[in-house]
């Protein structure tokens, strides 16, 4: 029996399962796909919101905020790239002042720090290529960005290390309430357990219909981005917001930090939790719009596009609550899910608290180390490195210089890659500007040795997603 | 670790071909660093023939043309290191690398030839919309699982980009049992040689689609399907879609020269073929560094590059040898009519020969290549076909003692 079932290894089931570690509990992390952080987590701006524009009073401007405040000190705990860099949002009519500083009103009552609007002139001193028709801004200097895989897979970790248990390929078919505990359904057998925690994003509505028989509408919201190379990746410095208008909701133009530069998303709404398609349409409006806010923005340094799901509540509120004794639903999550997550993995770690009154563990370890990059070593420190495993100085991702030295450790590390994309989520060896075109035969043949698989059993991102289909005709045996 | 005089980066064709002009020409201290662990770059994995017909009068496959270069360089006792990746150049020449042998250390040549290559545009960069399973490479990544691997990538294939790799790979592809559906080109003419596209999908009956792109990409895991259109300035043709059930897309829609490092050194690029701007001796913006091969302007035939890196090799040596620098400005070659680009870009005045390599924007028939000094024609050469996908060379043995302007231009044929 366990004592949790956490349905979705995203950002927010990964920050509950990391807030529960810290209790003598025996929880269990279900997840449909093949890794950690494989649906909404991955595919999103990366961005931590300062908090100014979720409606004040409401759930979403309080776990917003405190997740904002948490994320500096969480990154030095878990170890993952985060930058405090400051957000700016644009207005390019004079009609849009009041919205504006209704803005910079309801972070102030949501308890965002030095929030100030700054003229044309300071912001260009801020950000040189802003375009001709920025008028003004709201400057929110406690806004920030970080690695979304980095921030999900350190508290993946960090759970997994203080004795949480992750399943891959297991999505929940069903879930029955029986006595005082709930038993959860998957392909490959019954769990018993005594609570459940439904942290499965754009799916978040089937898990809480097999709950309560009810249904929840979570509608996947698309976004599209463009992702333009380290060349390009100091165009800004700040993350520039457009003020929402007569084009929508805008585009957002942001540095990652990893030195990319990131421009979108769009907003579509779409039936199909899964379909992460780009279009044609979709890229084509997002060079549109962010054009008015920033200008010549270098295209022809685009390293890839992508899209991604937002699991977009009617309501545009989070929804956390035990719904049904032993039940938590943690479902809504949207932008600002990812800013979120620390305070979402508290608030639900305190219902679940309250419910199993579990014991404080005595070996709870809070910190985690990431993957040792040995870019940021002394050259000599490096050597040492080199000398004593000789994995640390062969380059396999020539574009990300990264060594078969970290993929080793992003391979067995818990819970490991498994994937060609488990590993770029870790150590991003494909994700540089030939995405993968030198690296990914030699990160497949690592793969295929270090699992003790063939190389036709590996994988871009699980399941069926092989990358080669046998062997040639000719050396068929 | 000991300063060689000259640090060579990249042993492929270029840096093999470098090594052997440079130590040919008298220089002994030459040090080759390559990120594989064998020498012969790109050429290991192109096991059709083709290669070498220029310089050796026959046909070569990919690894035999290497073969003969490695062969050289073993025989001459030429130093490498190998599994040996660059980090970083400076400004002052001094190169930064890693391997598992050596650590990290850093080296204080006098002179640096850059012959990294060039690498392949990906899917990224070509902004294709649709979904990203796996199934989708490019197609010199495919060439690698297949002739170095022993893999197929997929089973049914459709080629994005009519490049000489893509049909290179129609072909093996075929060989290999897979079925090759169809190879789209953006462009209404092929980048590919001419060569290739017969004997590479004419004799498989493989058809080459001009005008047309992908527009959509299919499958979740792993590909499922592609839908081409035919393009019209530069748009979809509505009514025009073709929908095909295929595993793979592979992608041959350009190669880009890898100057990441010559980048972080300073070194002025040319935006037109993304390599460095050199002078008639082959010499970048930085005294002492020396650029061949893909990486300074994508060829078409290795024997070209072999040609190049030999002249760069030569002038790196001549360079260490006799400390010689001009410090005169160089003049600018202007190109005009349809001309892309010329490699040199720049020429030292004084210069009494030099040789032009050039590419033309597109197709043409009937036309002349004129070199201009000072607005008088030095040389003219008659070209019945001119293609974007073949380099030309014009080797001009006549500059005038003064001149303070160079042409080349592409002129009506007559």
């Amino acid at each position: 029996m366990q004592d949790v079932v956490i349905v979705g290894a995203g950002v927010s089931g990964c920050a509950i399962a990391r807030e529960l570690s810290r209790f003598a509990l025996d929880i269990l992390v279900l997840e449909k796909e093949e890794d950690v952080c494989c649906g909404t987590s991955k595919a999103n701006s990366g961005i931590v919101h300062a908090g100014f524009d979720a409606p004040a009073g409401s759930l979403m401007a309080k776990l917003n905020v405190a997740g904002s405040r948490a994320m500096e000190a969480l990154s030095k705990e878990l170890d993952f790239p985060y930058r405090r860099n400051g957000s700016l949002v644009l207005m390019t009519r004079p009609d849009q002042r009041d919205a504006l500083e209704a803005l910079m009103e309801n972070g102030r009552k949501n308890g965002v720090e030095g929030l100030e609007i700054l003229d044309r002139d300071a912001l260009l001193a801020m950000e040189p290529h802003l375009s001709e028709e920025v008028l003004a801004g709201l400057y929110a200097p406690t806004g920030a960005i970080v690695c979304p895989f980095g921030l999900t897979i350190a508290l993946a970790e960090n759970a997994a290390a203080n004795g949480v248990k992750f399943q891959f390929d297991s999505p929940v078919t069903g879930l029955s309430r029986t006595g005082d505990f709930w038993t959860v359904h998957t392909p490959t057998g019954m769990i018993q357990t005594r609570t459940v925690m439904n942290a499965a994003g754009v799916h978040a509505g089937d898990i809480h219909g097999f709950a309560t028989g009810e249904n929840m509408k979570i509608i996947p919201r698309r976004g599209e981005y463009f992702l333009m190379d380290h060349a390009v990746g100091d165009y800004v410095n700040s993350t520039v917001f457009q003020l929402p208008g007569p084009y929508g909701k805008g585009v957002l133009v942001t540095p990652t930090v990893h030195g990319n530069l990131l421009v979108g998303p769009t907003a579509t709404d779409q039936n199909d939790p899964d379909r992460t398609a780009t279009t044609r349409e979709g890229l084509a409006s997002i060079r549109e719009k962010a054009a008015h806010s920033v200008t010549d923005i270098p295209w022809r340094q685009t390293i890839t596009s992508f899209a991604g799901l937002r699991a977009h509540r009617p309501e545009h509120e989070f929804y956390i609550r035990e719904t049904l004794p032993g039940y938590i639903d943690c479902a809504g999550i949207e932008s600002p899910g990812l800013t979120s997550a620390p305070a979402v993995g508290e608030l639900v770690a305190k219902i679940a608290e309250s419910i199993l009154k579990p014991k404080k563990k005595a070996n709870f370890c809070p910190t985690r180390k990431n993957i040792l990059n040995p870019n940021i070593l002394s050259q000599e420190a490096r050597s040492a490195l080199i000398e004593r495993n000789p994995a640390y100085g062969r380059i396999i991702c020539r574009c990300e210089g990264i060594t078969e030295g970290e993929i080793l450790d992003a391979i067995h590390r818990t819970p490991g890659a498994r994937s060609l994309d488990g590993v770029k989520r870790r150590v991003r060896a494909g994700m540089g500007r030939c995405q993968g075109g030198f690296c990914s035969p030699k990160v497949t043949a690592i793969l295929a040795r270090e699992l003790g698989i063939s190389l036709t059993e590996v994988t871009k991102s699980g399941g069926s997603s092989v990358l080669l289909t046998g062997r040639d005709k000719e050396v068929q045996p | 670790m000991k300063n060689p005089d000259l640090v060579i980066i990249g042993g492929g064709p270029a840096g093999l071909s470098a090594a052997v002009a440079a130590y040919e020409a008298g220089l002994r201290d030459i040090l080759i660093l390559e990120r594989d662990r064998e020498l012969g770059g790109i050429l290991n994995q192109c096991i059709h023939n083709g290669f070498g017909l220029h310089t050796f009068h026959e046909e070569l496959t990919g690894p035999e043309y290497a073969g003969r270069f490695i062969e050289k360089v073993n025989a001459l006792g030429i130093p490498r290191k190998l599994d040996t990746m660059v980090l970083s150049l400076g400004p002052d020449r001094s190169v930064t690398a890693t391997n598992p042998a050596d650590g990290l250390f850093t080296l204080h040549p006098k002179a640096v030839i850059l012959a990294m290559g060039c690498r392949e545009r990906p899917r990224g960069a070509l902004n294709i919309p649709g979904t990203r399973p796996a199934g989708i490479y490019t197609a010199g990544t495919a060439q690698h699982s297949v002739n170095i691997e022993g893999f197929l990538p997929g089973k049914r294939v459709v080629i994005l980009g009519s490049g000489d790799i893509g049909l290179i790979m129609a072909r093996r592809m075929t060989l290999e049992g897979a079925k090759v559906l169809a190879v789209a080109e953006l462009m209404p003419y092929s980048g590919g040689l001419k060569r290739n596209i017969v004997q590479c999908l004419e004799d498989f009956g493989i058809p080459l689609l001009l005008s047309h792109t992908v527009i959509d990409i299919r499958g979740d895991k792993r590909l499922t399907g592609v839908t081409l259109a035919r393009v019209e300035n530069g748009r979809p043709v509505p009514g025009t879609e073709i929908s095909y059930d295929c595993d793979t897309l592979l992608l041959s829609c350009g190669l880009l020269p890898e100057n990441e490092l010559s980048r972080g050194a300073g070194v002025p690029l040319n935006p037109v073929t993304g390599g460095p701007l050199v002078d008639e001796g082959l010499e970048t913006g930085i005294p002492g560094v020396f650029a061949a091969g893909n990486v300074l302007h994508v060829h078409d035939l290795v024997d070209y590059v072999t040609q190049e890196a030999a002249q760069a090799g030569e002038n790196a040596a001549k360079y260490v040898l006799s400390g010689e620098k001009s410090s005169e400005n160089c003049v600018k070659i202007q190109c005009t009519g349809g001309v892309r680009y010329t490699v040199p870009a720049q020429v030292h005045p004084g210069t009494k020969s030099l040789k032009i390599r050039l590419r033309v924007d597109k197709p043409y028939r009937n036309k002349r290549l004129t070199v201009c000094a000072d607005g008088v024609p030095v040389l003219s050469r008659k070209r019945p076909v001119l293609a974007p996908g073949e380099m030309e060379t014009l080797d001009v043995t006549n500059l005038p003692e003064h001149f303070s302007a160079i042409t080349v231009a592409l002129e009506e044929g007559k």
